[in-house]
């Protein structure tokens, strides 16, 4: 613990002032840490000067990081000290060759080559293009049988290969190989101007446009020293939560359909699009897209943006009272989704699920409270009373969170109307940022903790963009839901956690 | 049962009367460029500079709506001097080379090939291949099948099958790891086919072009019949264009 440097969120520090360990005092360190409730933000490598380091950025109630030098090999925390560093692990493999050793499930992540030029870990050849067609843990037996599905799904959707093991309609295991969204966007952003950040940034994961860019906008400000005016603030927050009511709302209509309970599905469908274009009244794109730029805001509202969301919202609310209470109250909904899919709160705490799905598990962290940016210090909290873990628990914690956003953006709304303040819409520039500095920033996107980091060189340039979507955790959490669940539950299972594939692809 | 009732009631029947009545978007929303050709070059070259997509042509004072992602920063600088975006969500085009504007697009509908509407006119069924798509494109035409939209009722929808598909509506920039899986989906749709670019990625690589994990352009993979632009495409820029280039 004595050798973690404890960080603030969106706050740069120096480079110099992280501690640079050696690897077993690295090891130590982090082993006692994730076995005390410590969970894990980012772990990541890089490369400079020909050498390569570790870095770490966890949390308790407070964020902290660390780092070391490694070779091309090093111990794996894994198999020897908690699962969370599972796919973290795989990454640093895939990203730089540099091998965990000891670790039991060593596979790529994404499939693409490494940026190092070391000799690759799983030995591909690159210039073959095999996506997907990797061995998988497989199950002997005789009545066991293999499912494959994808890349390519029914439906509009994006790909992804799912394995399943079964006996009967039993599934005893599910392996999730994803990568075919890969776009190679960490490998990117540090040769790109950065009139180009928020635009990449928008499209790490559509759906979370504002999440990912607020982390980006963050990070810049930290090392630009770009102050954001209150107004500014307060629309950011009004978009990330517009963003996580739709997303919520559209979910619980999904939902609804793969149980067959139409009127709910196609209402929420259509709820779902009211609140894309309050977005689009906010600035011009139903994903928030365009929106926040690093300094502010593109986009301020007038009295009118105020009073069309006031009055939206006022008028919305109610119908999505009554379809939830539709849904929530049909007996055949209930029969479906309760103890389908469930994830105990041991296993979530193990894996280190994030956001709904954590909380739906009794794992309560949430971003918004543990690590306020913006306007969130000011602003009340949710508290979720499901949390069984399994799918009604989840689509019970998005219920309770889309009438707690509702209510927080009544509350921002007052608040930027009450503001005296004037500010002005930012646009994309060149700024300078701190040389040799380290920044982290993290945001409850609304499938939970969304984190950025960036490190700057002497020159000031960034020579490392580190992005991580919730998903990353949350997948292997959908994984477990699926372990003795009848295979045909698997699209509701899914739909409940609703987990990014570009995200997690980058 | 009385609650199914009850919402249904609240509900009322929310579908818009478009394309039979004119739909109009909030006015924050860009759209079709209204570009001024007499602008001063220096604030054209000024926009140029600032386009994080490298879409905007000085000399010919054009904007390339294939990589055009729609951020409206060109139109902040120097007051929309040089373009402003319109309200206009008719973008749909079917050759790439007019998405290339200096303020006027072709119609669409006399721009597209008769037989496709022979063909299709009267039921056109998609598969929807998201080939790394940031999940916007791939959700904005998802929503057709919303009641607000409610694409079925003009005989389009999209199915689970590329066998019983008559073509195939591509988003997102195509990354090394999908492109085996997409000329897969693609030919296994049978002949003839519509092959649809949906979103500046598929049609240009978007905002991930220069990447080397991409391809970038799917017209170099297979031949494109329509464009839809946008970042991503509004609905109805997908519903115009689908009417349109098939029906009208």
């Amino acid at each position: 613990m004595d050798n973690l440097l404890r960080i603030k969120n969106g706050v740069a520090v120096l480079r110099s002032s992280i501690p640079r360990v050696d690897y077993g005092d690295f090891f130590r360190t982090l082993s006692e840490f994730v076995k005390n409730d410590g969970f894990i933000v980012q772990f990541f490598a890089y490369e400079e000067n020909g050498q390569y380091r570790l870095v770490a950025v966890v949390r308790n109630h407070d964020l902290y990081v660390l780092q070391t030098e490694v070779g091309t090999i090093f111990k794996s925390f894994t198999g020897a000290v908690s699962e969370k560093f599972h796919m973290f692990e795989r990454e640093i493999a895939e990203q730089y060759g540099l091998k965990p050793d000891g670790h039991p499930w060593l596979k790529m992540v994404r499939y693409h080559e490494n940026y190092s030029g070391e000799k690759d870990v799983f030995a591909n050849d690159y210039s073959k293009e095999i996506p997907g067609n990797y061995p998988y843990f497989a199950i002997g037996g005789e009545s066991i049988h293999e499912v494959g599905v994808g890349p390519v799904h029914a439906g509009i959707i994006e790909p992804g290969h799912f394995r399943f093991q079964c006996a009967g309609e039993e599934v005893l295991h599910l392996e999730i190989q994803l990568g075919y969204q890969h776009r190679g966007i960490e490998k990117m952003m540090p040769k790109l101007p950065q009139k180009r950040y928020p635009i990449v940034a928008e499209s790490i994961a559509g759906d979370t446009a504002v999440g990912h860019n607020l982390c980006l906008c963050q990070g810049i400000e930290a090392l630009a020293g770009l102050g954001v005016d209150k107004k500014a603030s307060i629309v950011r927050c009004i978009a990330l939560e517009l963003e996580r009511i739709a997303n919520h709302v559209g979910d619980l209509g999904a939902l609804s359909g793969d149980v067959a309970f139409n009127p709910p599905a196609a209402y929420l469908g259509r709820i779902r699009g009211e609140f894309l274009n309050l977005l689009q009244v906010l600035c011009g794109n139903r994903f928030g897209k365009g929106l926040l730029r690093p300094g502010g805001v593109a986009h301020l509202m007038g009295e009118e943006q105020c009073l069309l969301i006031k009055e939206k919202i006022a008028e919305i609310r109610p119908e999505i009272e009554h379809v939830c209470d539709l849904l929530f109250t049909a007996h055949t909904v209930l029969a479906r989704f309760e103890n389908t899919g469930t994830v105990a709160y041991q296993t979530a705490k193990d894996l280190g699920l994030v956001g709904y799905a954590g909380r739906a598990c009794g794992l309560a962290y949430d971003v918004r409270v543990a690590f306020p940016s913006e306007c969130y210090r000011e602003l009340g909290t949710n508290r979720n009373r499901v949390i069984n873990g399994d799918v009604n628990s989840r689509a019970t914690v998005r219920r309770e969170e889309i009438m707690h956003s509702l209510t927080l953006i009544d509350t921002l709304v007052k608040m930027y109307e009450q503001d005296g303040d004037i500010p002005t819409a930012v646009r994309a520039g060149e700024h300078r940022l701190a040389p040799d500095a380290f920044v982290v920033t993290v945001n409850e996107g609304w499938r939970g903790e969304v984190s950025h980091c960036i490190l700057t060189d002497s020159a000031g340039k960034i020579v490392r963009y580190k992005i991580k979507d919730p998903s990353f955790h949350n997948w292997t959490g959908l994984a477990m839901s699926l372990r003795n669940q009848e295979i045909s539950d698997f699209p509701l299972c899914n739909k409940s956690f609703n987990l990014s594939y570009c995200g997690f692809d980058l | 049962m009385l609650k199914i009732i009850k919402n249904r009631f609240e509900q009322g029947c929310k579908t818009s009367e478009y394309p039979k009545k004119p739909i109009s978007l909030y006015r924050r929303y860009r759209g079709m460029p209204v570009i001024n050709g007499q602008c001063s070059e220096e604030i054209v070259d000024r926009c140029a500079a600032l386009c994080p997509q490298d879409a905007i042509n000085s000399e010919e004072k054009s904007i390339d709506l294939g990589r055009c992602v729609f951020c409206g920063q060109c139109e902040a600088e120097g007051d929309g001097e040089f373009v402003r975006f319109s309200t206009n969500f008719e973008l749909g085009s079917a050759s790439r080379k007019a998405l290339v504007t200096t303020g006027e697009m072709p119609d669409l509908a006399d721009h597209s090939r008769r037989h496709f509407k022979k063909l299709f006119g009267r039921s056109l069924q998609l598969r929807q291949v998201s080939a790394a798509g940031c999940n916007s494109c791939e959700a904005d035409t998802n929503v057709l099948n919303t009641p607000f939209f409610d694409l079925s009722r003009f005989g389009i929808d999209f199915v689970a099958s590329p066998r019983h598909a008559d073509g195939i509506h591509v988003t997102g920039p195509v990354s090394r790891n999908m492109k085996q899986a997409l000329l897969a989906t693609y030919e296994a749709v049978p002949s003839p086919k519509v092959v649809i670019a949906s979103g500046s990625c598929a049609i240009s690589g978007g905002p991930f072009y220069g990447s080397d994990e991409i391809v970038g352009d799917l017209n170099s993979l297979i031949p494109v019949d329509l464009y839809i632009p946008g970042c991503p495409p509004h609905p109805l820029t997908t519903l115009h264009a689908l009417l349109k280039f098939f029906k009208q």
